[in-house]
């Protein structure tokens, strides 16, 4: 169904409020990946406040969509969206990274409700996936998967392995976006290790591309809707996003991969994200 | 102005002292201009690494695969294969484990002259959760032929083992932490030999034998021992775990005939188990215990806290070796009977 305008702006205020959270969680936590957790956010609030098929009062019911965070290290961007959700309360992120906490940096499925697969070592969540979508296609299930890599974890020959299987088993079911921020941890992806011509790598590998803002829920709502129509090939969502999105101090910084944020440093991030 | 901390190793400002990753760092840079033929390989963690430091210097003679470990490690085999002499540097999870098979098959097998030096070892990095903990790689390590494996005490013994590693032949495995591990050595020159244990301190009542960060506890667990309980105790740091100094352990077998191996890793597999397949090959009696990583996962925290929960810590340390002593162990003058 394609978005509405008055859909568009509760999202965007939904992705607002993410962002509010993901700066105080960096805080309580003491240090996190927050570069990478903001420039996904528009995917995550899409996914999980339009798209998902999911009960966060039965966090393992069966029938649910499944999610794998690939780029595990947005733990810190995950968890605020999981309990803006409802599947905990915001009070347990000011144990983020605490002694015996629930939430490290990279989120346990095990512990933390609401997450489907155990990630942080990049390149094992594609893989992963597409194993989740073959099982439900196997069985008869109707759900379906969501992969969220990162652009720097597309060096890994694992992504492309998985690739590679994901077209030759055809496997529809499972939706795949690549938050391409353009930075690792070391640079930019052209300078560490050269991506592009990125979409042709991907189309190469027999996946139908879309490239679009990743910032725009338009965009993404459009993207996603076809992917679902999509039966012959599996699609990519190509998102061209910013790192740090949202805080201007910290919006294509390298430098803002991974830190840590005092309350001065967090007051002048939240006063940026409510400009907006 | 505000504070800002950034970069993946703890601290990058308040600094007083270097992390043991920088001391590694300014050592390969040195070494870098007497040996032409050193090159350097990281995976996307060149700064976090300290390799970078290299790469900075040497700019040709580095090179920065991206985030593609296994792709590393054969580039590295490779590059050992053409006659230079690569150091390699990623977090120890992505060397024991991600790139394992190249470390092994391509590096290993080839017998290679590849120095590897992984980063973040044991729990170091403690709030990153499992994914980047690495408490199996001793027990990996050690299980691979023609590798030689040292875990350094601290930042000084890193520069000791690396300086060392350029003239020993073959592969090599260093596994140092993530930060401010404090320092126990204040200088290079007390006489660091690969396959040599350090004694800490001498002692005849029982034998602490440690590696890395518990050699700095044991240290200080030792000196509260013997002004609290008057007890006598040695302190090995067997920095090296292969080849081992058995000769070290076989005397503090028939010296103290009580041993305690501490170490940042899983029970199973590592220093540990190491020194008690030289026990059990003896035959000779002795109390022994293992501490460390209890065969699970390791729960979330900072590094420090996680210590003092797996009792690697110096008070924990002083426990065991209350709990160890008070044991009933059948002090058998003679071995005579025994096989
Ligand atoms: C196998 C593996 N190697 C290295 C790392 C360390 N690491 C964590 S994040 C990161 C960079 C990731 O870059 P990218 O995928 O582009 O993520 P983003 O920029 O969106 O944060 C690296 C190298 C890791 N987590 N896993």
């Amino acid at each position: 169904m394609p978005i509405t305008e008055s859909e568009i702006i509760k999202l965007k205020e939904q992705a607002k409020s993410i962002r509010h959270d993901i700066i105080d969680t960096t805080v309580w936590s003491g240090g996190a990946h927050i570069g990478g957790a903001l420039s996904m956010v528009e995917i995550m609030t899409i996914l999980y406040f339009k798209y998902l098929n999911i009960k966060p009062e039965e966090p393992h019911w069966e029938e649910r969509d499944r999610v794998v965070l690939s780029k595990g290290h947005g733990g810190v961007g995950y968890a605020p969206v999981l309990s803006a959700r409802g599947y905990f309360p915001k009070d347990e992120l000011k144990e983020f990274n605490h002694f015996m906490s629930n939430f490290g940096m990279h989120l346990d499925s095990l512990k933390v409700k609401g997450v489907d697969v155990s990630t942080g070592s990049l390149g094992h969540g594609l893989p992963m996936a597409v194993g989740l979508a073959l099982g439900a296609r196997l069985q008869n299930k109707s759900w379906k998967t969501y992969c969220i890599l990162g652009d720097g974890e597309c060096n890994e020959g694992s992504v492309w392995e998985a690739a590679m299987s994901a077209a030759h088993f055809k496997v529809t079911n499972l939706i795949t976006f690549v938050d391409r921020n353009k930075m690792m941890i070391d640079g930019r992806t052209e300078e560490v290790m050269a991506l592009e011509p990125f979409a042709d790598k991907w189309k190469a590998f027999g996946f139908i591309v879309k490239e679009i803002d990743g910032h725009d829920f338009k965009a993404l709502s459009e993207a996603i809707d076809y992917a679902h129509s999509e039966t012959k090939a599996p699609v990519l969502i190509l998102c061209n996003t910013k790192k740090g999105r949202g805080v201007d101090f910290m919006e294509d910084q390298v430098k803002w991969h991974y830190g840590s944020i005092d309350s001065d440093l967090a007051a002048k991030a939240h006063e940026s994200v409510n400009r907006g | 102005m505000a504070k800002e901390v950034t970069g993946t190793t703890w601290t990058v400002y308040d600094a007083n002292t270097m992390t043991q990753a920088e001391i590694y760092g300014s050592v390969l840079c040195e070494l870098g201009e007497k040996y032409p033929k050193i090159v350097g390989l990281s995976a996307d963690l060149a700064k976090s690494t300290k390799i970078g430091v290299f790469g900075d210097k040497f700019p040709d003679r580095f090179f920065n695969v991206g985030i593609a470990e296994q792709n590393m490690f054969g580039v590295a085999a490779g590059l050992a294969k053409s006659g230079l002499l690569p150091f390699v540097s990623t977090m120890a999870a992505f060397t024991a484990m991600r790139g394992l098979e190249q470390v092994r098959t391509d590096i290993c097998y080839q017998n290679l002259n590849v120095k590897i030096i992984a980063t973040h070892g044991g729990v170091s990095f403690g709030a990153a959760g499992t994914t980047h903990h690495c408490t199996e790689d001793i027990s990996i390590m050690r299980s691979i032929a023609n590798m030689t494996v040292i875990v350094p005490a601290d930042g000084i013994e890193t520069a000791c083992a690396v300086r060392a590693a350029v003239e020993w032949p073959g592969p090599v495995y260093i596994r140092i932490g993530r930060g401010f591990e404090p320092t126990y050595y204040q200088s290079e020159d007390y006489g660091f030999r690969i396959g040599k244990a350090q004694t800490i301190s001498e002692g005849t009542d029982i034998t602490l034998i440690c590696c890395g960060i518990t050699v700095l506890q044991a240290a200080e667990a030792a000196k509260m021992l013997k002004e609290q309980d008057g007890l006598s105790v040695r302190v090995l740091n067997m920095h090296t775990i292969k080849p081992l100094d058995e000769e070290a352990i076989m005397k503090a077998v028939l010296e103290t005939r009580r041993i305690i191996t501490f170490e940042d890793h899983n029970i199973f597999g590592g220093l540990g188990s190491a020194v008690a397949d030289v026990i059990a090959k003896s035959g000779k009696g002795c109390a022994f215990e293992k501490a460390g990583i209890p065969d699970c996962y390791c729960v979330v925290g900072y590094p420090e806290d996680l210590y003092c929960h797996y009792g690697l810590d110096c008070d924990s340390i002083v426990n065991k070796v209350r709990e160890v002593m008070g044991r009933d162990f059948e002090e058998d003058e003679s071995w005579e009977d025994e096989v």
